[in-house]
């Protein structure tokens, strides 16, 4: 007995190949896709990041400077500019996804992904001119 | 230009050797001829064995579906000379089981189909009498994109999750189940939702992208799952909120 | 009739999470993780953070992002072992682990932002 292919119950004959665990460098599209599911983890540690970042303006002036030090290590720097990439990454390819997911209706007629996909990036660019205005004024 | 090009087919002979192999053959590569033309010209003149599903060469059965050089294609709607100078590697459509040659077993899709009620669902159908149901143009285009699914599999084929899970109900079967929800002639979307919310239905997408990339009618399946899961997510929450209202 | 599993709230978790984060973390990493590290731009004084992040609004909008960013991160993980490196039958513990993880880091934010003087 060879062991290319598994069993089935009626058909013994029937060829099925097993999925190799690196499936995933197959194709460039597939690793396209693991690099975008990826990101998350640079997103968790962006959300850790922001945590240290609270942890130290809670603990005082001096916490908060040595932050901003720690943060120009080189490994930080690295790992935070490491994170912009994929933090990008990510929001292009969810920007793709998000109007596909939404159709919005104006009455009877439908508003066309393109201009959904524009909202977004939109979007985007307010949320950032927020933030930096709030974190680039008055220092 | 090139005259002839050299297929390599994958061959897979149960009664006679428990592994596949790969056939060469040389077929002539006329400008205007794809590689099903090159399929029948080994069939016809060299290697009568070669055992493969076709029919409209046209591009609209969908029985001709196979990978070529690695990627799932309509072999009728694929032209030999994109592939000069060769070779042109010819294997059965990937991720069903093989039962000869480049024949595949299609019946995994087959009964997930029909599970989706893919035809008009109605309570009580209008009587003759009373005339045909009308839709404008807008209410055509909800659902136009979604019926023009010729059942290829060229999908599940590029699907890497239906690779590792074969349970997954897979990219057609929600598109076409789609197609007959967003058209308002029907009133089985309901009846349908049962299905696609289980586990396996549309929740075990994780929005790849490649069924829609490899779908020869362009159909988008991907953009119909991911409608339908803000579809059933709100409607998950609605019915765990409000069991009785809404 | 819909069939009753977590996976529609964890999607819509994952979904709002990917969208804030997507809106917001590219810019706050350019700022705080290079521009204000490597002195391009001068970071704010201590008293601006303060009363930026002890502002009320800031605080809810920093709980939302953080929270669901990481059920974001929770969900796609979790579906990234399952598919990517195929660890099927560790299904329930990854999803205790991540899911886990995520709760507790919510809860960590909130802490965090009410210990803000």
């Amino acid at each position: 007995m060879n062991r290319s292919h598994v069993y089935t119950d009626y058909h013994p004959r029937w060829l099925r190949r097993p999925v190799s665990t690196y499936w995933w460098l197959e194709k460039p599209a597939y690793f396209a896709f693991i690099l975008r599911e990826s990101s998350c983890v640079f997103v968790s540690w962006f959300v850790v990041y922001l945590l240290l970042l609270i942890a130290a303006v809670s603990d005082g002036p001096t916490s908060y400077t040595r932050f901003i030090e720690w943060s120009s290590t080189p490994w930080v720097l690295t790992l935070n500019i490491v994170s912009l990439a994929f933090m990008i990454y990510h929001a292009i390819t969810f920007f793709v996804a998000a109007p596909r997911a939404m159709v919005v209706h104006i009455g009877r007629r439908r508003v066309p992904e393109q201009m959904v996909l524009a909202g977004h990036y939109l979007a985007w660019a307010a949320a950032s001119a927020v933030v930096s205005w709030l974190l680039l004024r008055d220092r | 230009m090139w005259e002839h090009i050299r297929l390599q087919i994958a061959r897979y002979r149960p009664e006679q050797e428990p592994e596949t192999t790969v056939d060469e053959y040389e077929v002539p590569c006329p400008k205007d001829w794809v590689v099903l033309d090159g399929l029948n010209h080994v069939k016809d003149r060299i290697d009568g064995t070669l055992s493969y599903r076709w029919s409209c060469r046209m591009g609209i059965c969908g029985s001709c579906g196979m990978t070529v050089n690695g990627e799932p294609k309509l072999t009728c709607a694929t032209f030999l000379a994109d592939y000069a100078p060769g070779p042109v590697r010819v294997e059965p459509l990937r991720n069903f089981p093989v039962i000869r040659d480049l024949i595949v077993d299609i019946g995994d899709f087959m009964q997930k189909l029909v599970r989706v009620k893919p035809w008009i669902v109605r309570q009580a159908e209008k009587p003759l009498t009373e005339g045909e149901y009308r839709q404008t143009p807008d209410e055509l285009d909800e659902y136009k994109q979604f019926s023009m699914c010729i059942n290829c599999m060229l999908c599940y084929a590029a699907c890497p999750i239906y690779a590792l899970d074969p349970k997954f109900i897979g990219p057609a079967v929600i598109a076409l189940a789609q197609r007959y929800n967003l058209d308002n002639r029907d009133e089985g979307a309901a009846d349908r939702m049962s299905v696609l919310s289980e586990h396996e239905g549309i929740w075990g997408c994780t929005f790849v992208g490649e069924c829609t990339k490899v779908c020869p009618k362009h159909v988008d399946p991907a953009g119909a799952i991911q409608r339908y899961k803000l579809t059933a997510a709100v409607e998950s929450m609605k019915s765990f909120f409000m069991p009785r209202g809404a | 009739m819909i069939q009753r599993h977590p996976e529609p709230l964890l999607w819509l978790l994952f979904s709002a999470g990917g969208v804030l984060s997507a809106l917001f973390m590219p810019m706050l990493l350019v700022l705080f993780g290079v521009a204000f590290p490597l002195g391009w731009l001068a970071a704010p004084s201590y008293e601006r953070m303060v009363v930026v992040l002890g502002h009320p609004l800031t605080g809810v909008v920093l709980f939302g992002l953080c929270a669901l960013s990481l059920f974001h991160w929770a969900h796609r993980f979790r579906h990234t072992l399952y598919d990517g490196l195929q660890i099927k039958h560790l299904n329930e513990v990854i999803a205790l682990l991540t899911y886990g993880a995520a709760v507790a880091g919510s809860v960590a934010t909130a802490y965090l932002l009410w210990q803000i003087p």
